[in-house]
């Protein structure tokens, strides 16, 4: 009978249900995918292709990027539905019980920001809604054959786009990891009920590292960057005041309705309606 | 500012719900779905409350503080003088023994009584005990037994200070922040509510600068771990555990909207034209309300009449 319940055991508890890939490893970011969003960052009052709605578009009207001078803003970090697109690198490890070796969490440390990131797989619940919000989020996944589903809840405010467009903390996010050899894709699909009318859908690429990298920290300290502001003054735009919201369609002959974006934007339908739209300058 | 009124009777008819009880840090407890948070402080010398829920609910605070522990509530602070921040003080009080009903102390025969008292600024008391035409007084017993008159109030109490931290015409006249200073955690009452639009109550003093002055106060109490994560705790008067980081973004929300109501007052607009150019919109998904006891069209309102009021 014990040699049963061993091998009942080995079966079910011993070895995973089926093989899936292994994430562990070291990974670098490529950037070949929207790279002038991610790297030089993307042009203020460029909403295009994202379902924004209207208190959306406001206040990334209402953004001043000196807004990132106050000390408390100067470290702030890229919330986890938007840190995978930045350049990092990306470390990957599982935890497993050391009685019974099954999967306890899947962990993630992110070089940007030095973040570490808990993927728990042991089943367990999302906390109270009225638990603390972190950067990072609380996550939780699943193996869907070769695929990592993760669902993430309690994640601080932050951005859609470095723009200003923002993200609210009553915003959750699902995530696949998918490993294609020594290349993986990151899928993210954003649902934020106040700021987005659909999910917005995104995906990045890694490259499997064959050696360490070789920078993991990113310090930060405060300073003082503008002198003699006074207490409590926090940089925005009124509405209708913000001076730079038309350069990105006038630079690249985009009417300025469609720059603000929208769901109808994201589809290919779209590009018909484009055609009949008048241009900055009055062309078509 | 009815709807103030509409408030304090909404808080009373809160269904006897269930409390959920949450560690914050160090010695402090947050007691949720009591209507406003109430802080637990719990340890070798006993307990003590921030804030008291609608007396509907004492008997499951009281049951959540037992869990946590048998030893005897030596304090209530108190950070509003609003139905749902002092609401339970008079059953409270009765339960774990009011100071207000021992007589004769340290009198030959008389017996020894554990009392709470209660902490409170003066300006508080006084909205309690004299609140004016359009609400009644409370019972003598729900009120503060020790009230201060300047800045702040210390006690020191299960191995750790606690600051009492008035702040002047906030949410009204006599709101204070209590900040557990070796738990690192901040109460902050009403001055900062994490689920709406601050209530600015100018009948009974309150103010939208005092408003941001009083985050402006958190921010500078708050000290993040890591990276503008963690760190200080902050317990708001309504919404989840938050950290300095949460205050920030509520504090740039509030000054932001200042600044346009403030900009359009210069241009000469109405109250009316005011609402009209919704300057609050990006914000109203989160914030706003279109009904209830706090509505969107009532912040800026209040908002609008506090930046017009005459110093």
């Amino acid at each position: 009978m014990n040699f049963v319940r061993i091998a009942i055991a080995i079966a079910v508890g011993g070895m995973p249900v089926s093989a899936q890939p292994l994430l562990t490893g070291v990974w670098a970011s490529l950037q070949h995918e929207d790279q002038i969003e991610r790297g030089p960052g993307p042009e203020l009052g460029d909403y295009l292709g994202l379902p924004v709605n209207d208190a959306a578009r406001l206040r990334a009207e209402s953004w001043d990027p000196s807004r990132l001078t106050l000390q408390e803003h100067q470290c702030r970090v890229h919330i986890v539905s938007y840190i995978y697109r930045g350049p990092l690198n990306l470390r990957i490890w599982d935890e497993k019980d050391p009685e019974t070796q099954q999967l306890i969490a899947i962990h993630n440390y992110i070089s940007t920001y030095e973040q570490s990131r808990t993927i728990w797989m042991d089943g367990r619940p999302h906390p109270s809604p009225n638990a603390p919000h972190t950067f990072m989020g609380f996550s939780t996944g699943k193996w869907e054959g070769d695929m990592l589903t993760v669902n993430t809840t309690h994640i601080k405010m932050g951005w859609l786009r470095r723009n200003g467009l923002p993200e609210s903390d009553q915003a959750t996010l699902t995530e696949h990891f998918i490993r294609h050899g020594n290349y993986m894709t990151h899928v993210s699909l954003i649902a934020d009920p106040v700021y987005l009318t659909e999910p917005l859908i995104r995906t990045e690429d890694f490259v499997l590292a064959a050696q360490d990298a070789a920078n993991w920290l990113w310090p930060c300290e405060y300073v003082e960057e503008i002198l003699n502001r006074p207490k409590g003054q926090v940089p925005n735009f009124l509405p209708g005041k913000n001076p730079f919201l038309k350069e990105f369609p006038a630079r690249f002959g985009i009417p300025e309705e469609t720059a603000l974006g929208g769901a109808e934007t994201m589809y290919p339908e779209y590009q018909r309606k484009l055609k009949t739209m008048p241009r900055p300058g009055g062309k078509k | 500012m009815k709807g103030l009124l509409v408030v304090l009777a909404a808080s009373f008819s809160l269904s006897a719900q269930d409390i959920e009880v949450l560690p914050v840090q160090g010695s402090v407890y947050m007691l949720a779905g009591a209507g406003a948070n109430v802080t637990l402080q719990v340890g070798r010398s006993g307990v003590l409350l921030v804030d008291t829920p609608a007396p509907a609910l004492s008997g499951k605070v009281i049951a959540a503080i037992r869990k946590l522990s048998e030893k005897p509530v030596r304090y209530i602070i108190n950070t509003a003088a609003d139905a749902d921040h002092v609401g339970g003080n008079e059953s409270l009080a009765k339960v774990f023994g009011s100071a207000t009903e021992v007589s004769v102390v340290n009198t030959p025969g008389a017996t020894a009584t554990q009392t709470v008292a209660i902490l409170a600024h003066q300006k508080l008391l006084d909205r309690m005990s004299a609140p004016g035409a359009s609400r009644p007084p409370w019972p003598t017993v729900a009120w503060p037994t020790d009230t201060f008159v300047g800045d702040e109030k210390e006690v020191y109490y299960n191995g750790e200070g606690i600051q009492i931290l008035h702040q002047p015409a906030a949410h009204t006249d006599g709101d204070s922040i209590v900040y557990f200073r070796r738990s690192d955690v901040v109460s902050a009452g009403d001055i900062f509510n994490a689920t709406s639009y601050p209530v600015i109550d100018l009948e009974r003093g309150g103010s939208l600068q005092g408003v941001i002055a009083g985050l402006n106060r958190i921010l500078d109490l708050a000290i993040p771990a890591h990276h503008e994560e963690g760190g200080t705790y902050v317990i708001p008067g309504h919404g989840r555990i938050c950290d300095e980081f949460d205050v920030l973004e509520y504090r740039d929300m509030v000054t932001i909207i200042r600044d346009r109501i403030q900009a359009l007052i210069k241009n000469g607009m109405t109250l009316e034209q005011v609402k009209a150019a919704r300057p609050t919109l990006d914000y109203d998904p989160q914030y706003g309300a279109a009904t209830g006891a706090w509505t969107t069209d009532m912040f800026v309102e209040a908002a609008y009449r506090s930046l017009t009021r005459k110093k």
